[in-house]
């Protein structure tokens, strides 16, 4: 890398024509990973990127002896030290995992031990493998808190992992790994559910902690960006498959499959199109200070836990509006308001000039033709008992009254129109990929010809480059058919590319709105620099340059 | 463009061999409870034989009684008590409790906490303690049994049905739903219910194993299926004293009851993954 | 222990004698209200209609059921519990002979079920798919299956009629030696244990194999800890609500295995006693002991519950 110097030195890890087989309930065998080859070199961080079901987890994985369940290593060596550790046997596997090799998990929420306190499970490892006694060990441990910027190092190990907060949980997740000076570490998407602001805390902490000790470590991530900041070599995986590897600033810069290429071309920043170059058509849907939330309404006529505090919108005809903020802000809950799946506590919502009702049983069944929610998780938003056809054909019987031939022709249409084949009607959800199931979504909406369409989060759960496409197609559907956007996301780029506007959301509260072009003006919400600033670009150099104002982190991110 | 016909769905499901038995086991004893008048040999309150506790024979199959009875058409009649009673309170304690424990699920709020708090009495006294009670009250007759079964099994069917139903509920294409307009009936009978029957039905048949078990368990105390009729737990009952005689009559309704219940045991211990991931 | 946890032990108590009162709702009207006629049982067929009029009034039948209910729920609050016509003698007397019986078997039933069962649960589940965990798995699977008067009724014939080893009935004379007693008890308890073990081993194998799937015992097993340190320390503590909740779940089982065995053994225990009550039915024997057993099933399962809380690292 180019700031600073690492020694590299000779080979720790060296993978050979690893094959991981996977065997499904129905007894049908599948390849997971399909011949992989690799090396890892003292004191190096090796970046394994790829989309979901690439197999980037079942390697890194493989690297502690260890295959979920259902898999199992069908073939090929992995050689640490020389040593082939599929040869191990289970009593030398437990030895190796946590002393010689150790594991950072993607949710350190979940792979915390609930009934137990942190400091316990933090110098379990040491208590495993009798590196050190039990004071050593704490000590070594509030060292480690210490070197990871963890808030008030000498207690926070007295607590329980519910007490502490997502990206706190992360740090004491790496703090854990490192207690036992490993050889190797595995990172496997450690930052991937955190915050933008937090996951700027923790990679810091992750990558001065990484050139403190000379670590060397292999970093699972499906985020370009973000692997460009923390690893000296990458390694593209598509379908079990190597598909490139190289140095970062080579796959960054220059990369040489087509797979990589349509990887990084997702990252080019978008032209919004200037302020003003729409024409501010009529309002199609306003909500003024709406309040809502959640438990009974108390005396101020507040409800017990306020998730949207006094926010109001204007959604112009054929335009979107970006709502962006973090987990919490209050985003979703302001489109379940505009459904009416959760009434507002006060507050008006207008459509076309004409006031809402609250809640969804009171509207009429025009007023909720003309408003369609898409959520974030296609996987739940479709019933998995129904057939395409069946999902996509109900809205029109409901809102059309169209029943059997037209049905379905009208079917195939819509089906059309999110570019899928018509034979997709007879399958079931679970036959579909990720992107396929969005798609069905979107024509479930679509069927009921509505003017507005809320966007709940719709391109998070996707693979970078299947959620550009779907992005896309949002695009073309509103050009085609004039359909207005109300479009919540955590992510400023993909509102920056989609929206004519965007409004931040903090804390239950709208902090502004503003023409989706002029995100960077001078005038903008210091939240709203925090925000555009902590979305990690390609350039390797970006976090070690990246200056934020330490007050302004202390105030609005999470970790 | 063309319309294509749907492709045929073809059954993923690996049967396993256990599974298959034991499917044939039950299915044999549904049919014997099923065709019973048809293959008896006598009339089971006849006393056709002056040898009581007899062997097994070409004239009576499985021995005579203690009243010299032919055990083998008591055997085929008392299937048809232990598993018509099981099955006509099954099915009762199924359609309220199902129904409940939907409403309960779609609607939620008030009316659930009142029923489910309701219902819960019920969980509050142990199965055979209130088949005691309800027998004590009512009786020992056949509507009384029923009634007993339907009173003691449908909580948990309500119980088991609103878990599933609220796990289901809690998803987005309920949300999708309901945001559409779609009244609580729709939401009920075509969003939630195809995504639980699966789950539900094993449940059944567990629940249908506890019911022949408490149904005998009552019969063989004397309070079920009275004289001179007999089901299975009767049967082991009213031959006790065949123990030392060694008499077939108290050993073949015991294992009638056992294979039938182990029947029913194994084949939802081996259904598919899908479906025994959602039991529990 | 904080205000929190307070709360939610006070809520589980008075659920429960919300609770209480409700099986009494229900234990009363049901054997009041539905058809079958005390009057007429104590007199028999034969009687004309005057005479059984006559009898329901000095029974006092004739008065309201809703008036007799909270006369007979102030009584068992204040000690009365009722007279039994059939036999003429106070049921607290009745009661008073028999209950120590019943609760020296369950005692000594659930003092070999409980670390049984648990501990075959556990082990199978740190075993999970070996042979061990087959075995145990299909014979709590068998058990499951049987009903107890038929394991019951094997036992008495193999080891009374066979073997002669034990004797066929529980009746314990007053001068009986321990050896007698122990003998006595063996069949009993056997069947008791046999019937309520294999819920138990189910229920804590699953609770303990789901515990197993989550993502802190794979981050054990990457910290390189054995598979029994990966059960003992990581499952098992947060599997103590669902392993408590089937423990008290098998409580109902046991009860009613009780009701049998007592049946079979000719036990003089309070549920052989009620078994008899309903034969000859004499309402005011059965509610009481109705009411004492679903108080001490009402006592186990808050008792559960209130461990479930006490558990919820989240609450601390």
């Amino acid at each position: 890398m180019t700031i600073h110097s690492k020694t590299v030195g000779e080979t720790l890890v060296k993978v050979e024509d690893l094959k991981v087989t996977a065997t499904t309930d129905s007894g049908r065998k599948i390849e997971i990973l399909k011949g992989v080859s690799f090396d890892v070199r003292r004191g190096e961080v090796l970046a394994l990127i790829g989309e979901s079901g690439s197999g980037k987890t079942t390697i890194a994985l493989s690297l502690l002896a260890y295959a979920r369940s259902g898999c199992h290593f069908s073939g090929g060596r992995v050689l640490l030290n020389g040593k082939d550790l599929m040869t191990l046997s289970e009593k030398e596997r437990q030895k190796l995992r946590g002393n010689t090799v150790s594991y950072v998990p993607q949710s350190a929420a979940a792979s915390f031990n609930p009934s137990k306190k942190i400091m316990d499970q933090v110098v379990e490892v040491a208590e495993i493998h009798g590196i050190l006694d039990k004071a050593a060990a704490r000590q070594k441990a509030i060292g480690l808190f210490r070197s990871l910027s963890l808030p008030s190092p000498d207690t926070i190990g007295d607590r329980y992992p519910h007490q502490v907060s997502g990206g706190q949980l992360q740090r004491l997740a790496a703090a854990m790994a490192l207690i036992g000076d490993p050889e190797l570490v595995v990172f496997d998407e450690p930052t991937t559910a955190l915050d933008v602001t937090t996951q700027i805390e923790v990679l810091k902490a992750f990558k001065s902690a990484i050139l403190d000790r000379g670590m060397t470590g292999v970093y699972v991530s499906h985020d370009l960006a973000v692997v460009a900041q923390i690893s000296d070599r990458i390694i593209v995986l598509k379908d079990g498959e190597v598909q490139e590897a190289g140095e970062t600033e080579q796959i960054v810069g220059a990369p040489a499959h087509p797979y990589t290429q349509a990887l990084i071309s997702a990252f080019e920043p978008v032209e919004a199109e200037p302020a003003g170059s729409r024409p501010a058509s009529s309002a199609v849907l306003e909500m003024r200070d709406v309040v809502a939330g959640y438990g009974n309404v108390k005396s101020d006529g507040k409800p017990h836990i306020v998730a949207v505090d006094g926010v109001s919108l204007t959604l112009q005809r054929g335009h979107s509006l970006g709502v962006i903020g973090e987990s919490g802000c209050g985003k979703s809950t302001l489109l379940r308001v505009a459904a009416g799946l959760l009434p507002a506590a006060s507050g008006d919502c207008v459509l076309d000039g004409r006031p809402l009702r609250p809640q969804v049983d009171a509207r009429g069944k025009d007023e909720l033709r003309k408003m369609q929610i898409v959520f974030q998780l296609a996987d739940t938003a479709l019933n998995p008992a129904q057939t395409v056809g069946n999902i996509i054909g109900r809205p029109l019987t409901f809102y059309h009254g169209m029943k059997g031939e037209a049905r379905d022709s009208r079917v195939i249409e819509l089906l059309d129109m999110v570019r899928m084949p018509a034979q997709f009607r007879h399958r079931l959800p679970r036959e579909l990929s990720g992107g396929q199931r969005q798609r069905v979504n979107l024509a479930r909406a679509l069927a009921a010809k509505p003017d507005v369409l809320l966007c709940d989060e719709i391109t998070s759960a996707l693979d970078t480059v299947v959620a550009a496409k779907v992005l896309e197609l949002l695009k073309e559907l509103q050009r085609e058919l004039q359909l207005s956007y109300l479009f919540v996301s955590h992510d400023i780029h993909t509102v920056q590319s989609l929206c004519d506007e965007v409004m931040v959301m903090f804390g239950g509260r709208k902090l502004e709105t503003f023409a989706a072009a002029d995100l960077h003006a001078e005038a903008r919400h210091p939240y709203t620099k925090l925000l555009a600033s902590s979305l990690p670009t390609l350039d390797p150099t970006w976090l070690d340059n990246l200056k934020q104002d330490p007050e302004l982190v202390r105030k609005f991110a999470h970790a | 463009m063309t319309v294509s016909a749907a492709p045929r769905r073809k059954l993923r499901f690996h049967i396993r061999p256990i599974a298959a038995i034991c499917l044939a086991v039950v299915l044999f004893w549904a049919a014997i409870a099923l065709f019973a008048p048809l293959l008896v040999h006598y009339p089971v309150g006849d006393m056709v034989s002056y040898d009581y506790f007899g062997p097994m024979s070409k004239e009576y199959w499985l021995g005579t009684d203690y009243l010299g009875r032919d055990i083998y058409s008591r055997l085929i009649v008392g299937a048809r008590y232990t598993i018509g009673i099981a099955f006509v309170g099954l099915i009762l304690a199924a359609l309220i409790g199902i129904t409940l424990g939907l409403f309960a699920a779609a609607f939620g709020g008030l009316f659930d906490t009142i029923l489910s708090r309701a219902i819960d009495t019920f969980v509050g006294i142990p199965n055979l303690l209130l088949a005691l009670v309800i027998v004590a009250g009512g009786g020992s007759s056949i509507p009384i049994l029923v009634f007993a079964i339907t009173i003691i099994f449908f909580p948990g069917c309500y119980r088991f049905t609103r878990s599933m139903a609220i796990n289901v509920n809690a998803l987005d294409f309920i949300a999708a739903a309901r945001a559409r307009g779609e009244g609580h009936f729709y939401v009920m009978i075509h969003e939630i219910l195809p995504n639980i029957v699966g789950p539900i039905m094993a449940d059944l048949g567990l629940r249908f194993v506890h019911i022949i078990l408490l149904l005998s368990g009552l019969s063989f105390l004397g309070l079920g299926v009275q004289p001179p009729f007999a089901d299975w737990g009767a049967m082991v009952r009213e031959n006790m004293i065949g123990i030392s005689y060694g008499s077939p009559a108290v050993v073949v309704p015991s294992l009638a009851l056992a294979s039938l219940a182990l029947a029913i045991n194994l084949l939802i211990d081996n259904l598919p993954q899908r479906i025994r991931d959602q039991l529990e | 222990m904080n205000k929190r946890i307070l709360e939610m032990i006070g809520g589980r108590l008075a659920i429960a004698i919300l609770s209480l009162f409700l099986v009494s709702l229900a234990v009363f009207f049901i054997t009041e209200l539905l058809p079958g006629d005390t009057a007429q049982e104590l007199l028999g067929q034969a009687v004309t209609t005057e005479a059984a009029a006559q009898l329901r009034e000095t029974l006092g039948l004739d008065r309201p059921a809703i008036l007799r209910y909270f006369e007979w729920i102030f009584g068992l609050l204040t000690g009365d519990l009722g007279y039994s016509h059939v036999s003429d003698r106070p049921v607290a007397n009745l009661v008073a002979e028999r209950l120590p019986n019943s609760l020296t078997l369950a005692a000594i039933t659930m003092a070999i079920t409980i670390p049984l069962a648990l501990g075959l649960g556990i082990f199978a589940a740190i075993w999970k798919g070996s042979i061990f965990d087959r075995a145990i798995s299909s014979a709590a699977i068998m058990l499951v299956s049987f009903p107890e008067f038929m394991i019951a009724t094997l036992l008495v014939m193999w080891l009374s009629v066979y073997m002669q080893w034990l004797p066929a009935l529980s009746f314990i004379p007053a001068t009986a030696d321990f050896r007698t007693i122990v003998l006595a008890f063996i069949m009993p308890v056997s069947v008791l244990v046999f019937g309520s073990c294999s819920q138990m081993i189910r229920l804590s194998r699953a609770a303990i194999a789901d515990a197993m799937a989550t993502p802190y015992v794979e981050m054990a097993m990457l910290k390189g800890a054995s598979r029994s340190r990966m059960v003992l320390r990581h499952a098992l503590p947060n599997a103590v609500a669902p392993i408590v909740n089937s423990v008290a779940l098998s409580m109902s089982g046991l009860l009613g295995g009780v009701i049998i065995v007592e049946t079979v053994f000719n036990y003089p225990g309070l549920a052989k006693l009620m078994v008899d009550g309903v034969s000859t039915r004499d309402m005011p024997l059965i509610q009481t002991c109705s009411m004492i057993f679903c108080g001490f099933y009402l006592v186990l399962i808050t008792a559960a519950d209130i461990i479930a809380i006490l558990s919820n690292p989240r609450l601390r």
